[in-house]
């Protein structure tokens, strides 16, 4: 008799529901995974590295780019970790308009986490639905600071601008009717905040529609239910943070419990979940996106009554207008030194964390005095999630392992660094 | 008539007998699977404007208005593709596996009934002939996942297979319900004997047989969300990951034409076939509506076609092992009780089946 072997997989990386590059090696008894190995590094550019040679605020940028579907989010920890070690507060309308982005990008990502989740468990409309909103969002992005995804808008101080009076509309195209051109282009004839404002109003239907395409679906539930169990206990051992520790029913939620911005002003709920399975998680999301949306509304309202300054008037760290840099030397001269040498900071360590949509993203920075930090770390929440792949999907079967990459929302920008 | 249609007749005449039916027959099976094909293309087209629109998404709008000569641009894309046979794998069967699975597809064809007059072979065991082939089709799939070489073609394969066993005895159960009803392998038999109003079509006294075979259809063919063989997020695509080229057009094809084939048996099993809902109704006695013609056929099969589609874009899909439960506990007792109240309904001659 020929010896029985366990069959090994190679997951990825190049798989579709690998999530970007996941690689994960698989030893399957039949379908059932005796153990899964997830393999990292594919990713990796040296982020941290990088911001070491650089000054200050030239690696906000790359910040964007670590979870590459909530961008404002990561530069939001970079910022306030300088911002703390600089012991300076940005204006009140900067903190607002700081929190209104933070969780429009926690919508941006809850929006691709659902999409990409039901999309690996085979649903496929709900993915390009959640695109549907996701465009919306993206366009308030490009409406604050050009770009769609990798915003750099955060600057220690303050925010880049502030928001704009109007927002860009659809060009006529052969392949769009007019009808349709109007009714987009109707939520944009006002400012950016009467776009967000719309978007509050609608979005809480949309997350109606897709809680019936999944809530109470029997396949889903299926597919969900008792999948991936991770107790609150172990949760907490492992590192999690985030949806993933709530959904396990451990209350912690840096915006309650270490408020950071204008958190502490802002009324919300944070929903915990039960069982700690695939399901839980998921309503533990879909009740966020309904908590960020109430969340912008309160922002959008407060936007709106208190205008002032978006930035902090010292120029050792934020630019000149750019009127006092045509007109004034002293104004040009702090341009040209900000923009060249940066500005140095005293030296210090620092840890800064937000509540980032995936789970607690920290920046560590360590500074010698220089313009350039001495040692950047970054803590990303799917990193620690990643690491309990094996313990969650042993024993389950091939199928339940890619509802499993889907609850854990990986994104390997941050994974990787 | 003119000297050559004269001389044409008498060629024709003169030849053997043998050799007149066979091109006569050739001819119909052109006439079939022609129309046939083009159905394929376009109902891959279909599908993907279906589903565009309930994704609220465009589908294929650049070759030509509409996008309507898409199908075409792909079948010459893929014919233009090489074949990529992988190292190790059996050349012979990775060939052999595609047209396995193409060929019982469009030769089912055969025994359906287009119209009152209009089938290829009226043949007597036409029910199982068409279930001879139907369970043909799942060796061309494991054939393939097999020859492969690949551990995920495999592993596909291995889940058609035990898919295909659940759901061919489902199915296979929900038929002898329909012999039982319509008295009959015949399929136009079984046409007929639905005759009556929409209320006697065999969906409505059958109605669990109708819906463990719909349902079994949609796992026969692979489609969501019973497609655990392909299992895009799973498998990648399962036992033709391996499949570039026109070798996975014609699995491609084959698929749909799987589709069809169970849109048609669906309509003519449960759905009386040709015959015409307005039949039956007194106003409308006279009227061209109410006469059964291939048209009621082909709207009827249209309907079932679109579930297929609709299907696809709603349900996320089931695992593995879920499959294989509904299959074994829920519908082969379904389909087993049901088939017992029939025949002692039948047998106490009440019911529809007196």
């Amino acid at each position: 008799m020929p010896e029985i072997q366990n069959l090994t997989m190679n997951f990825g990386p190049q798989h579709p529901a690998a999530h970007g590059v996941l690689r994960m090696v698989l030893e399957m008894d039949g379908e059932v995974i005796q153990r899964a190995d997830p393999h990292i590094g594919l990713l990796h550019r040296g982020t941290e590295k990088l911001a070491e040679s650089k000054p200050y605020n030239q690696s906000i940028g790359y910040m964007d780019r670590l979870d590459y579907v909530s961008m404002m989010c990561n530069e939001h920890g970079y910022v306030l970790a300088i911002e703390r070690l600089l012991k300076l507060t940005p204006p009140k309308r900067a903190q607002y308009i700081r929190v209104m982005f933070d969780e429009i990008t926690r919508i941006l990502n809850h929006l691709l986490w659902i999409g990409s989740h039901s999309l690996d468990v085979g649903a496929m409309a709900m993915f390009l639905y959640a695109f549907r909103e996701r465009e919306d969002l993206m366009d308030c992005y490009e409406a604050v600071s050009g770009t769609r995804m990798h915003a750099t808008y955060y600057r220690p101080g303050g925010v880049y601008r502030d928001l704009p009076e109007k927002m860009p509309k659809y060009q006529p195209s052969q392949y769009r009717k007019d009808k349709d051109l109007k009714r987009l282009n109707e939520a944009r004839s006002g400012s950016l905040l009467d776009f967000i404002e719309d978007f509050t109003d609608r979005f809480p239907k949309l997350v109606d529609e897709y809680e019936t395409l999944l809530t109470e679906n029997r396949i889903w539930r299926q597919r969900t239910v008792n999948i991936g169990v991770v107790s609150p206990d172990r949760a907490m051992q492992l590192g999690f943070s985030g949806p993933m520790l709530r959904g396990s029913g451990v209350l912690w939620d840096l915006r309650k419990h270490q408020p950071y911005e204008t958190y502490a002003e802002l009324d919300f709920d944070v929903p915990l979940g039960v069982n700690g399975d695939c399901y839980d998680r998921y309503l533990v999301r879909i009740e966020e996106l309904r908590q960020s949306n109430h969340i912008i509304r309160q922002c959008i309202e407060w936007l709106r009554s208190n205008a002032g300054p978006v930035m902090i008037k010292d120029h050792k760290v934020a630019p000149p207008e750019r009127l006092e840099m045509k007109d004034d030397m002293e104004g040009l001269i702090h341009h040209f030194k900000l923009f060249t040498e940066g500005y140095c900071v005293p030296e210090g360590e620092v840890y800064a964390a937000i509540e980032h949509p995936k789970g607690e993203f920290g920046v560590y920075i360590s500074s010698d005095g220089a313009n350039k930090p001495y040692r950047v770390k970054i803590r990303a929440a799917g990193f620690a999630h990643l690491s309990s792949m094996n313990e969650m999907v042993q024993g389950h079967m091939l199928a339940d392992m890619v509802a499993v990459i889907g609850t854990q929302d990986i994104v390997f920008g941050e994974i990787d660094r | 008539m003119t000297d050559l249609t004269i001389f044409m007749l008498q060629t024709w005449g003169a030849l053997p007998e043998v050799l007149r039916f066979i091109v006569v027959t050739t001819l119909k099976i052109f006439g079939i699977i022609l129309p046939l094909i083009i159905v394929v293309a376009y109902y891959t087209y279909a599908e993907r404007k279906v589903i565009a629109f309930m994704h609220a998404r465009m589908g294929p709008n650049r070759v030509g208005p509409m996008g309507i000569l898409q199908p075409i641009a792909d079948t010459l894309k893929m014919l233009l593709k090489e074949v990529i046979v992988p190292a190790n794998a059996n050349r012979f069967l990775f060939v052999l596996a595609p047209v396995i699975s193409l060929i019982p597809a469009l030769a089912a064809w055969a025994v359906i009934p287009l119209n009152e007059t209009f089938v290829l072979a009226d043949i007597n065991a036409g029910l199982l002939y068409v279930l001879a082939l139907t369970s043909m089709g799942v060796y061309g799939v494991i054939l393939g996942g097999w020859a492969s070489n690949s551990k995920y073609a495999f592993l596909g394969a291995m889940r058609s297979a035990s898919q295909m066993i659940a759901y061919e005895i489902a199915m296979g159960f929900a038929l002898v319900g329909v012999l039982m009803a319509g008295g009959s392998l015949n399929l136009g038999e079984i046409i007929r004997a639905q005759e009556g109003t929409v209320l006697s079509w065999f969906w409505l006294p059958l109605f669990p047989l109708f819906l463990v075979y719909l349902i079994s259809g949609f796992a026969e063919t692979n489609r969501s969300p019973f497609d655990v063989a392909e299992g895009e997020s799973e498998i990648v695509a399962g036992f033709h990951v391996e499949y570039s080229g026109i070798a996975f057009g014609i699995f491609f094809v084959a698929e749909y034409a799987n589709m069809v084939l169970i849109a048609a048996l669906t309509v003519i099993l449960f759905f009386g076939g040709w015959l015409s809902p307005l039949q039956g109704i007194p106003g409308l006695k006279d009227s061209i509506l109410a006469q059964p013609s291939f048209g009621w056929l082909a709207s009827k099969m249209l309907f079932f076609m679109f579930c297929f589609l609709w299907s696809r874009a709603t349900f996320p899909r089931y695992r593995y092992d879920q499959v294989m439960r509904l299959g074994w506990k829920v519908f082969i007792p379904i389909t087993i009780a049901w088939i017992g109240v029939e025949a002692v309904m039948s047998y106490m001659d009440i019911g529809p089946w007196a």
